[in-house]
């Protein structure tokens, strides 16, 4: 089996965000960066495929020079190549998807996985996105996961509940946490994927779609009523959920 | 020129997030028709969309339908936007919102804005704004593209019940492609009995300063004072004292309840990414430092194992629940 899995460096969520000098974009300046969470979900789902039926899993992702960083991640974990789409612009997600969908169209990968979200834009649309671009059908937010010959059965989660979804390779799957168990790389493995080859490759030229055009920090507009937790004080919690809130 | 919506049947009428972007709709309307789209729906649940003021709707009706297929269900979506010179598809980011959405928007060639917030402008000039890095930042976007498709985040827009159109319904029946490959729905399995986080209107959750799972009763009773569902933290998933389904966070669920009540949860930036645009935030935490303070209305500093029996049983009284 032919695996593309695509991964992307994201902004540790505990680091600090600012505002950059454009207006509309994040200062990077001593911001930590690390895999995409939920990449990880993916990658050793390309792994397990790989180990079950043979093939091999290719790692993509698209971004500026620095993100090259996630795919030694990936190497190290056991991916076969990776391949570098160098993209400093930080585009929309048209431009990424269209970037994936070409490179997808050359190496002709029976299944292409995904996280399910990247925490930094939280758009969920690059693998529907890429779906629609090869006209392949994709499943998201995957929990369970089997391939028989083409034949492919998943569980997705959706509000109260899961659904059982099936579709035809070739497919594009997101990964939700609870898919598997992501593998840590031992140190070997680590030092090995320093040398192995990454391709460079351009992206797809398009016109983005969207615009940024201002990012703001949230003021806290919370009235911050804090009070101790005495019989009179939860009184007055009550009381004031009931009368200023107006939720009970 | 018009607003098209996908919308999604539920019950007697339509789910509430529907009704919200009904009411989103008319702020950016600048009075151009609002029509809706809605997959295996009866005629008297779409009715009830009228009082939000939805002009039109065609329902999608068939056997083929009765098994949820993406790429089917944003080929038919598409093709009644272009049917309606649509400026703008208006798709709420529910799990079968989010799946569409950008099928829609690479068909219709449009821009996609995901998980909108509040909307601006018109329905041919339409800014919106998104919370970003897990909520510590927030953008405001615009497409370059003639047709805008954006999903809008459950619960954050208010559905106003005050205008007395009368929806017409018509029977739409997409063109047929033998070549779409789609994934299909076979089989859902709800988790009976218990009601969701991402549907509750008052959310309780829990976390590590619940000390273990068999303290997790002082949330579900707190709960049931209140008609409300049961959340819990990433802690307490991880630990196995609560199952994944309750999870709220980044890495569970985004909810925006008109209450939403943390109890022993410390506010990791990851549980406040997914639960920071609730209406109302009551913080019960022994800790007065923890960050969840930060971003509450109203908090108890105090040990919410003692805490709570005190404020369910008060609470009560005033819901006459318990």
């Amino acid at each position: 089996m032919n695996i593309l899995v695509c991964i992307s460096q994201v902004p540790d969520t505990t680091t600090r965000v600012a505002v950059g000098t454009d207006g509309s974009s994040i200062n990077p300046a001593g911001v930590k960066f690390i895999l995409n969470p939920y990449d990880e979900f993916a990658i050793e789902e390309g792994l397990r495929l790989r180990e079950k039926s043979g093939g091999t899993v290719t790692t993509v992702t698209v971004g500026p020079d620095t993100s090259k960083e996630v795919l030694r991640t990936a190497l190290a974990m056991g991916s076969d190549t990776a391949v570098f789409v160098k993209d400093e612009s930080r585009s929309d997600s048209f431009v990424v998807a269209s970037s994936i969908a070409d490179l997808a169209k050359e190496i002709t990968p029976d299944v292409i996985l995904f996280g399910r979200q990247s925490i930094d834009f939280d758009s969920f649309a690059l693998p529907s996105m890429v779906g629609e671009l090869l006209g392949w059908p994709n499943i998201s937010m995957v929990s369970s996961l089997t391939i028989e010959g083409t034949q492919v059965s998943a569980e997705r989660d959706i509000e109260g509940g899961k659904e059982s979804v099936s579709a035809t390779l070739p497919c594009v799957i997101s990964a939700q946490k609870g898919l598997n168990d992501p593998r840590y790389p031992k140190l070997p493995d680590i030092m090995k994927a320093k040398s192995k080859p990454i391709a460079d490759r351009v992206a797809t030229v398009v016109e983005p779609r969207v615009v940024t055009l201002s990012m703001t920090l949230p003021v806290s507009k919370r009235l911050n009523n804090i009070m101790t937790d005495s019989d009179a004080d939860i009184d007055q919690l009550v009381r004031l959920l009931h009368e200023e809130a107006k939720v009970i | 020129m018009s607003i098209l919506i996908y919308l999604e049947p539920s019950g007697e009428g339509l789910k509430r997030s529907s009704y919200e972007a009904i009411t989103a709709a008319r702020s950016i309307s600048g009075g151009a028709p609002i029509a809706g789209i809605i997959f295996n729906a009866t005629e008297a649940q779409i009715v009830t969309a009228g009082a939000y003021g939805l002009a039109s709707c065609q329902n999608v009706n068939g056997p083929e339908w009765q098994s949820f297929q993406n790429s089917a269900v944003a080929a038919a979506v598409s093709e009644a936007a272009a049917a309606l010179n649509a400026t703008t598809v208006l798709i709420s980011a529910t799990s079968t919102g989010k799946d569409i959405a950008p099928r829609v928007a690479i068909r219709l060639q449009a821009g996609l804005l995901p998980d909108c917030v509040e909307l601006h402008g018109t329905s041919t000039a339409l800014e919106a704004v998104r919370p970003v890095y897990a909520g510590k930042a927030s953008i405001r976007v615009k497409t370059h593209t003639t047709v805008t498709v954006a999903t809008l985040r459950p619960n954050v827009f208010t559905a106003r019940e005050d205008a007395a159109a009368n929806t017409s319904v018509t029977s739409f029946s997409p063109a047929t492609d033998s070549s779409l490959r789609s994934a299909t729905v076979t089989g859902i399995n709800k988790n009976e009995g218990t009601l969701d986080v991402s549907e509750a209107d008052i959310i309780v959750s829990g976390g590590r300063g619940l000390k273990g799972p068999e303290n997790f009763h002082l949330v579900e009773s707190l709960a049931r004072s209140l008609g409300a569902a049961v959340g819990a933290s990433r802690a307490v998933v991880d630990a196995g004292w609560r199952p994944h389904n309750e999870q709220v966070g980044q890495t569970g669920k985004t909810v925006s309840p008109t209450m939403y009540i943390a109890c022993g949860i410390s506010g990791a930036v990851q549980h406040l990414a997914g639960m920071s645009t609730s209406k109302i935030i009551v913080a019960i935490n022994k800790d007065k430092e923890a960050p969840i303070f930060k971003v509450a209305d109203y908090g108890i500093i105090g040990d919410v194992i003692e805490v709570l029996p005190r404020l369910t049983q008060k609470i009560s009284s005033v819901t006459g629940r318990s």
